[in-house]
């Protein structure tokens, strides 16, 4: 216990004189919640409509109102042939080219339809389904206004639709902050803990201090918790500092309790913190060790939930995210910050958690060899 | 000089295998208590392989080896709290000060508060580095850290301290300060396992081994070897015997 004690007065000791910690600490929190939280967006705003409306009625300048009324869209050109929306498709100065034929009201007026066309522009096909589902929305809306308002005109016929009404529960506005902030939180520990713990012990293998450390009579497992606790404290802060910025400048509800979610942190810390050990013993610089951090950081966030749904991924992608600690994290973090879920609710994730960090920490303590 | 018959270090058909590169062949020697023995060699003849092993770093492929009457298969935890180890890269944390430094290693030594304060004060004294006892080491001169070193080496009161060419790269005034300590260890008792590159060092040494391509050649007093090579230096001792090698 007492070398334990040494072994961390000598980290501290050593965080406390790097330069770079404090910026780390106290900076990244603020720059990665500011940046992400407003660029990882799904919501599209000011998307570039062209409009080509060769019908000029009455009912087609109505279509067009509600597009200009969107605050979704900004309608960019006006035009009357396909080749001039065609040429801003091309040009990359619209998102998408609505085309209103001729005839567009005589037809509906007789025939009860008549089609428009969409052009959308989908080099990225994420922001084009979103343009098309938009776009589709506003148009079926306007048809179904167009339904009511006509069947009242002729009286005949009884205009019956089924209306659906919609309640959001757990964020009950849809905001994109409060879904993304509680993942950026897991993000910004992960990367703090991963990275600097798994950096240390292959620092003191490149400037040699492992091989005095190694000849020592320290034990393994004093010299692994010696090097984990500086790094799960500054991690453990960073968690409860990050929430308070969330808190503060972003208003993200804090509906369940915060120590549940710091009692899963203390245990999905230990797994991240060996993982960055294990691959700091298994490499001999800093430079490889960084490397293979990064690869195995990239794959946890990408597949975790924080950007795309696991529910969309692909069956053996779903499977693969049963070794990724990440995705664990995320999702305890939205059930208890958004849904207010209990110990109860997180109990089976919890678990998993915990046999990860028992497997985790035993292979780091197995693979630490007191050899040169 | 305690020249004692008695056996620190015991070495039988010592051989350490990299694939088949052999870079320990079949070493035979012993180390008595309170000597400095000197272990010579060109670069790459398998000095350091065996100074591993020694000290527990690394195990032999076969043979038997025991230090402070511990065995290195087993048994090197044991060897490890009765040894001290000062490598020729510098090892001391350098973004720690010299008291921070020496604090350390007697805490994961095991010593208790009031042997750390006694002996780091002693050190600090003895070594003249009061005026830096608070600055980083990173900012003093190699001389200096490398007597720190190895005074810390010596802060658990090991029975055997292993130096790992510990003068390359310091100036000579340091260089004989430092065999002064060297001695003074010695004269208490420890005893001394040194790797050098310097011959005139060698003399120095109550008995040398000299390892050529894994294998050591000689092994006697300086002087004897002298004689038996028929040469004025050890130098020439080295030369001869390395030139043989290489024309057989």
């Amino acid at each position: 216990m007492r070398t334990i004690l040494f072994i961390l007065r000598k980290e501290f000791l050593q965080i406390k004189r790097n330069k770079a910690m404090l910026p780390i600490i106290f900076i990244m929190p603020f720059i990665q919640l500011i940046i992400l939280v407003h660029a990882a967006t799904f919501e599209m705003k000011h998307i570039r409509l062209h409009v080509i409306d060769k019908d000029m009625s009455s009912v087609s300048r109505e279509l067009i109102s509600k597009f200009s009324g969107s605050p979704f869209y900004d309608i960019t050109s006006y035009s009357f042939s396909d080749k001039e929306g065609e040429e801003d498709l091309r040009s990359n100065k619209a998102d998408i080219v609505l085309v209103i034929p001729e005839h567009f009201e005589k037809k509906l007026r007789k025939e009860n339809s008549c089609e428009v066309q969409l052009i959308i522009n989908s080099i990225n096909a994420a922001s084009a389904g979103l343009i098309n589902a938009y776009t589709s929305s506003i148009l079926l809306d306007y048809n179904v206004n167009l339904v009511a308002k006509w069947s009242v005109m002729n009286s005949s016929v009884q205009a019956s639709t089924i209306e659906t009404t919609y309640s959001y529960w757990y964020n009950p506005e849809l905001n994109y902050k409060n879904y993304m902030v509680p993942g950026i939180l897991v993000l910004l520990v992960t990367i703090i803990g991963m990275v600097l713990s798994s950096l240390n012990v292959v620092r003191e293998k490149e400037i040699g201090t492992i091989e005095q450390i190694n000849i020592t009579p320290i034990r393994k497992y004093q010299f692994i918790i010696g090097k984990l606790v500086p790094f799960w404290i500054i991690a453990m802060f960073e968690l409860a500092f990050g929430l308070t910025i969330g808190k503060l400048l972003f208003g993200i509800p804090i509906i369940g309790n915060v120590a549940l979610l710091f009692l899963f942190a203390s245990v999905y810390l230990l797994v991240i913190l060996s993982i960055g050990l294990l691959i700091s013993t298994l490499n001999n610089t800093q430079q490889q060790a960084m490397f293979i951090t990064w690869f195995f950081m990239m794959i946890f966030i990408m597949m975790s939930g924080l950007f795309t749904p696991v529910e969309s991924m692909p069956e053996w992608a779903q499977k693969i995210n049963i070794i990724n600690p990440v995705a664990y994290f995320i999702k305890t973090m939205r059930m208890v910050l958004l849904k207010g879920s209990g110990f109860g609710d997180i109990s089976g994730l919890f678990a998993s958690i915990c046999t990860y960090a028992v497997i985790m920490i035993s292979f780091a303590t197995w693979r630490y060899r007191k050899v040169s | 000089m305690i020249n004692s018959s008695e056996k620190i270090i015991e070495v039988k058909n010592l051989v350490k295998k990299f694939g088949s590169f052999v870079a320990n062949d079949h070493l035979t020697f012993d180390v008595f208590k309170g000597e400095i023995f000197g272990f010579l060699g060109a670069n790459g003849a398998g000095k350091t392989t065996a100074m591993k092993i020694l000290c527990g770093l690394s195990k032999p492929t076969s043979g038997d080896v025991k230090v402070a009457g511990f065995d290195v298969y087993k048994q090197t935890e044991e060897i490890k709290k009765n040894i001290g180890y000062m490598s020729q890269r510098f090892s001391l944390y350098e973004d720690l000060t010299t008291v921070e430094n020496i604090r350390f290693y007697a805490g994961i030594y095991g010593l208790t508060n009031k042997e750390i304060k006694e002996r780091s004060e002693m050190l600090i004294n003895k070594l003249g580095l009061d005026n830096v006892k608070n600055t980083l080491l990173k900012s003093l001169p190699l001389g200096w850290k490398q007597k720190l070193a190895f005074s810390v080496a010596l802060i658990h009161n090991p029975k055997i301290i292993f130096l790992d060419e510990p003068t390359s790269g310091v100036d000579p005034i340091t260089r004989r300060q430092f065999w002064e300590m060297i001695y003074e260890a010695a004269n208490s008792g420890v005893t001394v396992f040194i790797t050098t590159h310097y011959m005139d060092e060698a003399e120095y040494c109550n008995r040398v081994s000299i390892m050529v391509d894994g294998r050591i050649e000689a092994l006697d007093k300086p002087g004897l070897l002298k004689k038996q090579f028929e040469a004025e230096t050890m130098n020439e001792v080295f030369l001869k015997l390395a030139r043989n090698i290489q024309e057989v």
